[in-house]
C-alpha cells in the first residue's frame, strides 16, 4: 500500500494511454473536460475527443451512435449528470441495445464536498444497477480505476464505472490481476466480514487494523464490481464469519449495502448492516469533514462491526 | 427520372398496403405516423440509400435512424421489401418472439441501426453515427426521420446545435411534419413552428416540400448529399394517414390499427381490393 492518487487522475491517464494504444477510443464530455480528466486524452488526440457542451442527454446519444459505427466511446461528466439528467437516454441509447459506450462519472458521492448536496450524486450505484445489461464498477483506487478502464475498453458493452473527486490511499499491489465480477478478499478474518467499494474499502481496512486490537478478527472483502455480484465470495464470507457489514459511500438504499442484503438473504442469511448515506442528501462541507458527519470512518465502522457481533450471538 | 419515380410511386403504395394489412393483423401500432412517413422511406431505401440487404453490416452503408420510432411499420415493411427479412415475418408484429419489436430494436431486426422509440433520442445518435463514419473516412451517409411532434423534446435541439457545431454534412434529418400528435394539433398541443426557421436558426439548411410529392423527396435528397460545411433538414409537409381516406388527418389514428371493418375499406383506398377472409 502506498501514495494516494484521486481515481479521476488515474482515469484520464488510462485514457490518453489507451488512446495511443486503440485508434476507436474516442472520448466525450460535457464541459467539466478539466475536471473528469479527459482532457487529458484531448490534448493528446482531439481529433477523437467531442466536447459536447453543457448537454448530457445528447452526449450519452452521441455516444451511442459513434458505438452503432464501430467505436468505443468513453463519456464523462459528474456522476449526479451521467446518470440524472441522462438516466433514459442511458437506459435507451446505451444499455436497452447494449451499446458499447463505457459512462465513466467522476465526482461520485459526498466527497464531491463544497459544491453541497445538488452535486453530491448519493443514488447513482442503485439507479444504474436496476439497469439490465448494466455493469457497474467503483473503484477502490488509482490501481483498480486503471485496471477497470482497460477491461471496459476491451470488453463490449455498457459499463457504468463511478469514480471520485479527491485523493484516496492505494491499497491494490501494481500488479493487482482485476477481473470484471470479481471481488478481492483483502484481509483474512473469521469473526465478521467487512464488504465494502469505493473509498469505503481503505477505510475499512483501517477499522479491521483497529479491531485487531481488541482481539476481533474482520475479514475485508473489496467489491470492485457491484454489478454482476461476486457471489462466491460473498456467500463463502457470510458463512465463514456469520455477520457482514457494508460500507459504501452512497446510499445504504439500493446501492452495494442493498445488493448484498438481497444476495444474503436468499442464499446465506446471517446479521447484515449497512454504513453509508442514510436515505438523505448529501451538504457542503470539506470532503473529510463530510465522511466523519455521515459516518465512514474506520471509527463508526469498527462501532458497527461490535453491533453485528451482539446480533450474531 | 420520370418513370423512376412512378415505380418509387407505385412502390410507396404497395408499402402502404403492407402497413394495413401488418397493423390489421397485430391490432396494435401506429397507423398515421406509419402512412405519412411511408413515401420518405420509399425514397430512401428503394432510391437513395447505398444499402445491402443481404449484408445489414457492409461498412460503406448508408444509414437509416427512425426516431420517431412509433412509424416503425414503416420501416418494417421497407425492410421486408427489400429483403433483409422474409415478409411473411410482417404478420409477426409486435408479438411474443418476434423479431419486429413494438418499436426498432437492433438487437433484434436485420437493417435496424439503433433503439428508437423514446421520442427525441434519434437524433444525438445519428449524429454519432454521422461522427463516427467521418472519423473512418466513408462517404456513407446518415439520414434520421423525426416527427414534428418529437420536436418538442428538448434533446432535439442539444443534437441540433451539436450536428452544426460539428458540421456534419453527411447528416440528413428529415421532419415528417403531420401536425397532429396524440392529444390534437401539434400547434395546440405545444407549437413548434416555424420549424423551418428553428433550424435555420441553429444554422442547418434547411428545405421544405410536400412529403408525399416522391419527385421532390428525391430532389431534395440530392440537394441535401450536395450541401456542404452543415446538416441539412428537410422538412416534409405530410398529411397523418395518407392513402386511405378516413384515416386522413386524424388524431385518433396515432396508435390505432384498422378494424376487421375497415381493413377492405382501407385497402380499396390504396387501389387493393384482394379479399383477406382468410385472414
Amino acid at each position: 500500500m502506498s501514495g494516494m492518487i484521486a481515481t479521476r487522475d488515474a482515469y484520464g491517464e488510462t485514457l490518453a494511454e489507451l488512446g495511443a494504444e486503440n485508434g476507436d477510443v474516442v472520448v466525450l464530455d460535457a464541459d467539466l473536460s478539466g475536471s473528469t480528466k479527459t482532457s487529458l486524452f484531448a490534448k493528446k488526440f482531439p481529433g477523437r475527443f467531442f466536447n459536447m457542451g453543457i448537454a448530457e442527454a445528447n452526449m450519452v446519444g452521441t455516444a451511442a451512435g459513434l458505438a452503432a459505427a464501430g467505436k468505443v466511446p468513453f463519456l464523462s461528466t459528474f456522476a449526479i449528470f451521467a446518470v440524472g439528467r441522462a438516466w433514459e437516454q442511458v437506459r435507451q441509447s446505451v444499455a436497452y441495445p447494449k451499446a458499447n459506450v463505457k459512462v465513466v462519472a467522476t465526482h461520485g458521492g459526498v466527497t464531491v464536498g463544497e459544491d453541497g448536496g445538488s452535486h453530491q450524486s448519493v443514488e447513482d450505484v442503485a439507479i444504474m444497477r436496476a439497469v439490465p445489461n448494466m455493469t457497474v464498477i467503483v473503484p477502490a483506487d488509482g490501481v483498480e480505476t486503471r485496471a477497470a478502464i482497460r477491461a471496459a475498453a476491451a470488453t463490449k458493452g455498457p459499463f457504468y464505472i463511478r469514480l471520485g473527486r479527491n485523493k484516496v490511499p492505494t491499497v491494490f499491489p501494481a500488479d493487482y490481476a482485476f477481473e470484471i465480477g470479481k471481488g478481492s478478499m483483502l484481509r483474512p478474518g473469521s469473526d465478521l466480514t467487512f464488504v465494502t467499494t469505493g473509498l469505503m474499502t481503505a477505510v475499512a481496512l483501517a477499522a479491521a487494523e483497529q479491531l485487531a486490537a481488541e482481539g476481533v478478527s474482520a475479514r475485508v472483502v473489496h467489491i470492485g464490481t457491484v454489478k454482476p455480484l461476486d457471489e462466491e465470495i460473498l456467500v463463502a464470507a457470510a458463512r465463514e464469519t456469520g455477520a457482514i457489514v457494508t460500507a459504501e459511500e452512497h446510499s445504504i438504499v439500493g446501492g452495494l449495502g442493498g445488493a448484498v442484503a438481497e444476495l444474503l438473504s436468499e442464499k446465506c442469511p446471517v446479521p447484515v448492516k449497512r454504513v453509508g448515506i442514510n436515505d438523505r442528501f448529501g451538504t457542503s462541507g470539506k470532503a473529510e469533514e463530510l465522511l466523519k458527519y455521515f459516518g465512514l470512518t474506520a471509527e463508526n465502522l469498527a462501532a458497527t462491526a461490535r453491533e453485528v457481533l451482539k446480533a450474531k450471538g | 427520372m420520370k418513370e423512376r419515380i412512378a415505380v418509387l410511386e407505385e412502390k410507396a403504395r404497395n408499402l402502404r398496403i403492407d402497413i394495413v394489412r401488418m397493423l390489421h393483423k397485430s391490432q396494435s401500432g401506429h397507423t398515421g405516423g406509419s402512412l405519412s412517413a411511408i413515401d420518405m422511406i420509399a425514397a430512401l431505401y428503394f432510391h437513395t440509400m447505398n444499402h445491402r440487404p443481404e449484408d445489414p453490416a457492409w461498412p460503406d452503408r448508408d444509414r437509416f435512424v427512425l426516431c420517431k420510432g412509433h412509424a416503425a411499420p414503416a420501416q418494417y415493411v421497407a425492410l421486408a421489401e427489400a429483403g433483409y427479412f422474409p415478409k411473411e415475418d410482417l404478420m409477426m408484429l409486435r408479438r411474443l418472439g418476434s423479431h419486429l419489436q413494438g418499436h426498432p430494436d437492433s438487437k433484434s431486426t436485420p437493417g435496424v441501426e439503433v433503439c428508437t422509440g423514446s421520442l427525441g433520442q434519434g437524433l444525438s445518435m445519428a449524429n454519432g453515427i454521422a461522427l463516427g463514419l467521418r472519423l473512418d473516412g466513408r462517404e456513407s451517409r446518415v439520414y434520421a426521420i423525426m416527427g414534428d411532434g418529437e420536436l418538442q423534446e428538448g434533446q432535439v435541439w442539444e443534437a441540433a446545435m451539436a450536428a452544426a457545431h460539428y458540421r456534419l454534412d453527411n447528416l440528413c434529418a428529415l421532419v415528417d411534419a403531420n401536425g397532429l400528435q396524440i392529444d390534437g394539433e401539434v400547434g395546440k398541443v405545444m407549437n413548434v413552428e416555424s420549424i423551418p426557421d428553428k433550424f435555420r436558426a441553429f444554422g442547418w439548411n434547411v428545405l421544405e416540400i410536400d412529403g408525399h410529392d416522391l419527385g421532390a423527396i428525391v430532389g431534395a435528397l440530392d440537394a441535401a448529399a450536395a450541401a456542404k460545411g452543415t446538416p441539412t433538414v428537410i422538412v416534409a409537409r405530410t398529411v397523418k394517414g395518407k392513402g386511405v381516406s378516413f384515416f386522413e388527418n386524424k388524431a385518433s389514428y396515432h396508435g390505432v390499427p384498422p378494424s376487421d371493418e375497415e381493413l377492405p375499406r382501407a385497402l380499396a383506398c390504396l387501389g387493393c381490393f384482394e379479399g383477406f377472409a382468410s385472414e
